[in-house]
């Protein structure tokens, strides 16, 4: 897998990554909204604060929607699924379903999915599979 | 009574599109500013203001040796365009040049260019394509499940966006793809990025077009039936992370882009006899229609499907075929202008009849940003 596409890390989202290595699932977080917010930047979109928190996520989430890639992608066997996870923070990232055929049967929206880390080189890359294992 | 203040007097596209080898990317720029050069019977040197998008603006003013007293490179996507013939009216009101030119060219199928017309997004790479969604079909389509899940969208609804569209490309010599489909014919094309397929994803192509813009009062000095500017339009924008979108059944950009066009104009969605949605993909018309306010959110699928859109029905929309039959560059947004230009000239292979008054509405890069514009016969009104 050490093939696939690896994200360019920039100095403000390093925790994010950082996080990942050690198996935490990183998101930054805005004390005055009482929100967290994806993806990673030092001040709240909502409110513009700067002093925000680093907060470690739950890791739980739901399968919020999603397609199967019949395209190629560099590492990747098509078709595979690309989905956006809804965590429980009430914050939207994109991951593939990992322990899960690409398969519209197997692929329920709003089923459980917990968070998991793909190694790619150096880097962890955070991942969801169906949460308690293959659905 | 409000008198119009701006119009599009120069109108035109490439002398050929669909696959034009021949040319590069700055030549289809140049080859579609020619051409709407002499639809209108000006002349380079008549020109002041130059806009494009996907392009360095500068260099298609060297290129076509102008020397302009104001440019505008904002590229936001194919709605770039949609954007620019506002920014051109307000440059225009303002005093900052008197006649604009507008091009597009892009070598979307053989792929004459040093570049890729859309800037990489930061976040986008580092959050979105390192899980593989690396190509417009598998990144435009993302919301689509969540949306059928909670609006009872189905793929036969989206599937139908596709067959209405070829029956209006049918009726133009100069779109690509002309031979009917069924929504069987859709459903059974090849499988791209599901729940989508082939026949529900935009064409490919080489081509290009222009517009000259300039003052109301001067364009009765023109051959050509100028056709008016309502109101200043919209635009707005919501980013190139489509995971990060408010909500995966309407597009805020849109909404906010439609509502500022609808208010500006002082129309109601009664007096849009036509309307262009941009189509990259078969969704795009269902949630513009929605996000528009032409149909309630959740009805767009079934208002296409009944035959409200197609030859004959109520709301003609994109009646050139879109990008899903006509053709599409890549920043197809300049091909809707183009066919609402026809249409208020009276001049579409597709003409809809007495059609006084168009609504032409684009998205940039994948549901990142949006634009309106309203287009007319009338004067004044």
């Amino acid at each position: 897998m050490a093939d696939r596409p690896l994200p360019t890390i920039y100095p403000e989202t390093e925790f994010y990554w950082n996080g990942a290595k050690e198996g935490r699932l990183l998101l930054n977080s805005c004390p005055s909204c009482d929100k967290a917010y994806f993806p990673p930047r030092p001040f709240c979109p909502v409110c513009g604060n700067r002093d925000v928190e680093i907060k470690q996520a739950s890791g739980k989430g739901r399968l919020y929607s999603y397609i199967i890639n019949h395209l190629p992608a560099p590492g990747y066997e098509p078709p595979f699924t690309v989905a956006v996870v809804m965590l429980d923070e009430g914050v939207k990232m994109v991951a593939n379903v990992l322990d899960c055929p690409a398969d519209p049967e197997a692929l329920v929206l709003d089923m459980p999915l917990e968070v998991t880390f793909e190694q790619r080189g150096d880097v962890a890359i955070p991942q969801f599979k169906p949460a308690g294992g293959v659905a | 009574m409000t008198r119009a203040s701006i119009a599009i007097v120069g109108a035109a596209e490439t002398t050929r599109m669909g696959k034009v080898p021949e040319l590069s990317q700055t030549g289809l720029h140049a080859d579609a500013a020619l051409n709407a050069l002499a639809d209108c019977g000006l002349t380079l040197a008549d020109i002041d203001g130059v806009a494009t998008a996907g392009h360095d603006v500068a260099e298609i003013i060297q290129y076509l040796g102008i020397t302009p007293t104001w440019y505008d490179g904002t590229s936001v996507g194919g709605c770039s365009f949609i954007t620019l013939v506002r920014h051109a009216a307000a440059a225009i009101e303002t005093g900052l040049c008197k006649t604009v030119l507008i091009t597009h060219g892009e070598s979307g199928r053989s792929n004459n260019r040093s570049h890729r017309p859309l800037f990489p997004s930061m976040q986008q790479q580092e959050f979105e394509s390192i899980y593989g969604p690396l190509f417009p079909p598998s990144r435009f389509t993302l919301p689509v499940m969540r949306k059928m899940k909670d609006d009872g969208l189905t793929v036969e609804q989206i599937a139908m966006v596709a067959v209405v569209q070829r029956e209006w490309a049918a009726l133009h010599p100069r779109a690509t793809a002309h031979d009917p489909l069924t929504v069987d014919d859709v459903l059974n094309s090849k499988m791209i990025a599901y729940p989508f397929r082939k026949l529900m994803c935009c064409l490919v192509s080489d081509g290009g077009g222009a517009l000259i813009l300039t003052s109301a009062e001067r364009a009765k000095d023109f051959p050509t039936k100028p056709v008016y500017l309502r109101g200043m339009g919209g635009e707005s924008a919501e980013g190139p992370m489509i995971s990060q979108m408010e909500s995966f059944s309407s597009s805020k950009a849109f909404r906010v882009s439609g509502k500022m066009a609808f208010e500006s104009a002082g129309i109601t969605h009664s007096d849009v006899d036509h309307l262009m949605i941009y189509d990259a993909f078969a969704h795009l018309p269902i949630y513009g229609l929605e996000d528009l306010g032409f149909v309630k959110p959740g009805e767009g699928g079934a208002f296409i499907a009944e035959g409200h859109t197609r030859p004959g029905g109520a709301l003609p929309l994109n009646t050139n075929g879109g990008g899903l039959s006509y053709m599409h560059s890549g920043m197809y947004g300049m091909f809707a202008l183009q066919e609402s230009v026809r249409q208020m000239r009276g001049v579409s292979p597709a003409q809809v009849k007495d059609a006084k008054l168009s609504l032409v509405h684009g998205v940039g890069g994948m549901f990142s940003a949006a634009s309106t514009a309203v287009l007319t016969t009338e004067d004044q009104w």
